[in-house]
């Protein structure tokens, strides 16, 4: 789970990171307001949304007086920001973030990840910030300093003082350096995130180690031991479908295509997507309904599907173990008689008692499109989507 | 004798009062295996399907010898619950669940390091859908008919592609030595790596099929090890051609996010590895037919 810029800072300033002086705003006058409680004549207005790359998109205004304030965010309100990592829907501005300006010499980047290596945190840090960084790891490799973390006694101070030193910070700043990353693996480890980036991390002009942006995602399944984490959650900030199908306990991604997926298994859901694309389709999701396939998961996961319009065709793709296909197959029938959909649908089922689920969905008069294997089943999907396709065309000339 | 699980292996299901416990136990015992005793803290003295149930899993390789283990154990407990297995006896772990916060289980890979090499316990899983050696024994939640016993080691991620792979077999007539799913969590308890070097070293063993996907580094480390150790011809099919970047796709770890992670970038490495890499989902079986009929001319 993401949370915004400000709540990172909130969170980080806790554990003893320094941040600079901040207030939150909901609208342009409110954001005029926090510039005069903040005091100085020069701020910077920090458009708030769950992504990176916001400067460059113009996410990131200076100004010097309240009078810009109120010009920037009147712009950037109600906004869809687009940056390089939002996708071409961009993601909605509704906060927005106001700190005074600051001077600064040196910018660092420091990054806290889950190392699947190593099976430990690591820390990654760089002389070079400001950059993100897949840019310095492709332009600046040798700037980059890594530490990996002992699980049972954390993050020690000679290592941080290591840190300090390859990153040549000040001498006189070392301590500061060593409670600051100090700081932010506690934060990590307690609130069990998965990822802490504070970039860039500046050494300013009166000598002070400040964080000037901060960034956490925090894992999804450890939520329940942080409840006051969970209550950061901005849907705002999500894809209202997958939100919905998250809180259906689905697993749900949209995509560009045209095929819509309905299949048991995140592996196999994967796999799925890869034949449509191989037999020269798209496909509109991923969606993994989970192992067991009940009725009432394949109903949702129809009316998931569904609720995409770009969707053309739809392809349900069961493997049934321990539940048989026959069981699986009333499943389908019983959705598709409650919600007809209007597009083909292809049903391909594997496994236990596969003949009598074929019969099942024969004898049920609906327009099923079955398949033996998967790559007969997408190449099936990707006909039955364009024939469908030039009908439609044909009606359209008619 | 297969890989990490045989008819002679002695079972304890931890958590074996819940619905998907039981009814996953009655399917083992079914099959053959042989579930000496369930662990639930609080409910020690009942029976399940006939099998005692202890408090504690020490109390449970006491009095029944059970050496392998099954965890079915909700996620906020079921790290404690594996690190009770690993001392409490146990040879082999599996555990089913799903949903275990990560910065658990750095926990439990540090706390199984303290003990000596040949007393440290085997951990599969977690989120995974356990290991069958077919014909012998079963300690997970697969459908055990779908595999024959055979000369085909596998090892996967994901759970119904993994069948999916069996099933192709199966329709071939090949059989299974053992199949081992490590499971989609980005910190597991074997690798990849580490199966393959139980199969190399597997007399019943002549062929490997490997399935993999997005995210992480460990397809790129296997294909390092097969490429400098492994003798025995390995198959591979990497799910997530068409899946995004940094987006996690079902599996807690099947995400790209570095270089390396990707379904392509993985193929390309295992390929010029010397790794047979079947195209498609669909073709799993007729490759592995197609490298054991070389192997055998």
């Amino acid at each position: 789970m993401d949370i915004h810029e400000y709540q990172a800072k909130e969170i980080l300033a806790k554990f003893g990171v320094t941040v600079p002086q901040g207030g939150l705003a909901y609208s342009p006058e409110q954001a005029a307001y926090r510039a005069r409680e903040l005091g100085g004549n020069r701020w910077i207005v920090k458009a708030q949304v769950h992504a990176g790359g916001r400067g460059k998109a113009g996410g990131v205004m200076l100004c010097n007086s309240e009078h810009e304030i109120q010009d920037a965010t009147n712009e950037m309100f109600g906004r869809k920001l687009v940056t390089h990592q939002t996708g071409p829907e961009g993601k909605g501005i509704y906060r927005v973030y106001v700190e005074s300006a600051v001077d600064f010499e040196r910018e660092i980047y420091l990054g806290f990840v889950l190392d699947r290596s190593s099976q430990r945190v690591m820390i990654v840090a760089s002389s070079e910030g400001g950059m993100e960084i897949e840019e310095i790891s492709a332009e600046k490799p040798d700037s980059i300093v890594r530490s990996t973390v002992e699980p049972a006694v954390g993050l020690q101070e000679f290592q941080a003082r290591e840190i300090a030193f390859a990153l040549g910070i000040p001498t006189a700043l070392t301590q500061q350096m060593v409670r600051t990353l100090q700081g932010c693996y506690r934060a990590f480890r307690e609130l069990d995130a998965t990822m802490v980036e504070i970039n860039p991390l500046v050494i300013t002009s009166d000598s002070r180690i400040l964080a000037l942006d901060a960034k956490m995602t925090f894992d999804s399944n450890a939520l329940f031991r942080h409840p006051h984490v969970a209550e950061l959650r901005d849907k705002s900030q999500e894809d209202p479908r997958e939100a919905r199908a998250a809180d259906r306990g689905l697993a749900y991604i949209g995509l560009t295509g045209n095929i819509g997926c309905i299949v048991n298994g995140a592996g196999l859901a994967m796999a799925t997507m890869d034949t449509i694309k191989l037999a020269g389709g798209e496909p509109a999701n991923f969606l993994d309904i989970g192992g067991g396939a009940t009725p009432e998961r394949v109903a949702k996961a129809f009316r998931l599907v569904m609720s995409d319009e770009n969707v053309e065709a739809i392809l349900v793709n069961i493997f049934a173990g321990i539940n048989r296909c026959d069981w699986v197959a009333e499943g389908v029938v019983q959705a598709l008689t409650a919600n007809p959909v209007d597009v083909p649908v292809i049903v391909r089922l594997a496994g236990t008692n596969v003949e009598e689920g074929q019969k099942i969905l024969a004898k049920s008069g609906l327009p099923i499109i079955r398949a033996g294997s998967l790559m007969e089943a997408a190449e099936r999907a990707v006909t039955a989507w364009k024939n469908d396709q030039k009908q439609n065309t044909k009606m359209r000339a008619i | 004798m297969s890989i990490l699980l045989d008819r002679e292996s002695r079972v304890v299901v931890q958590g074996i009062t819940g619905r998907m416990a039981q009814f996953h136990t009655k399917e083992m015992q079914d099959y053959g295996t042989n579930v000496v005793a369930g662990v639930v803290p609080g409910k020690g003295g009942e029976t399940v399907f006939g099998v005692p149930v202890f408090d504690t899993v020490k109390q449970a390789v006491a009095a029944t010898g059970a050496d392998a283990s099954l965890v079915f154990v909700p996620p906020p407990f079921a790290a404690d619950s594996i690190m009770e297995a690993a001392d409490g006896g146990i040879r082999y772990c599996v555990c089913i669940t799903d949903g275990i916060p990560a910065q658990d289980m750095i926990r439990v890979k540090r706390y199984m390091m303290r003990y000596p090499r040949e007393r440290r316990m085997v951990l599969t899983g977690p989120n995974c859908a356990g290991t069958i050696s077919p014909g012998k024994a079963l300690l997970g939640i697969m459908p055990g008919h779908i595999y024959l016993p055979g000369p085909v080691g596998i090892v996967g991620r994901s759970g119904t592609l993994g069948y999916e792979a069996a099933q192709q077999l199966k329709d071939r007539g090949i059989g299974v030595s053992t199949s081992v799913g490590i499971g989609g969590d980005p910190i597991n308890g074997s690798s990849f790596r580490d199966i393959l070097e139980r199969f190399e070293a597997d007399p019943e063993t002549q062929v490997v099929c490997m399935v993999g996907e997005i995210g992480g580094p460990q397809e790129a480390e296997a294909a390092a090890y097969i490429q400098e150790h492994m003798t025995k011809p390995v198959i591979a099919y990497i799910a997530g051609l068409t899946a995004p970047k940094g987006r996690t796709m079902g599996h807690a770890g099947a995400i790209i996010s570095a270089f390396g992670e990707s379904a392509s970038e993985k193929v390309e490495i295992l390929t010029a590895a010397g790794v047979t890499v079947a195209e498609n989902p669909s073709v799993i079986g007729e490759t592995v037919a197609r490298v054991m009929k070389k192997k055998a001319a």
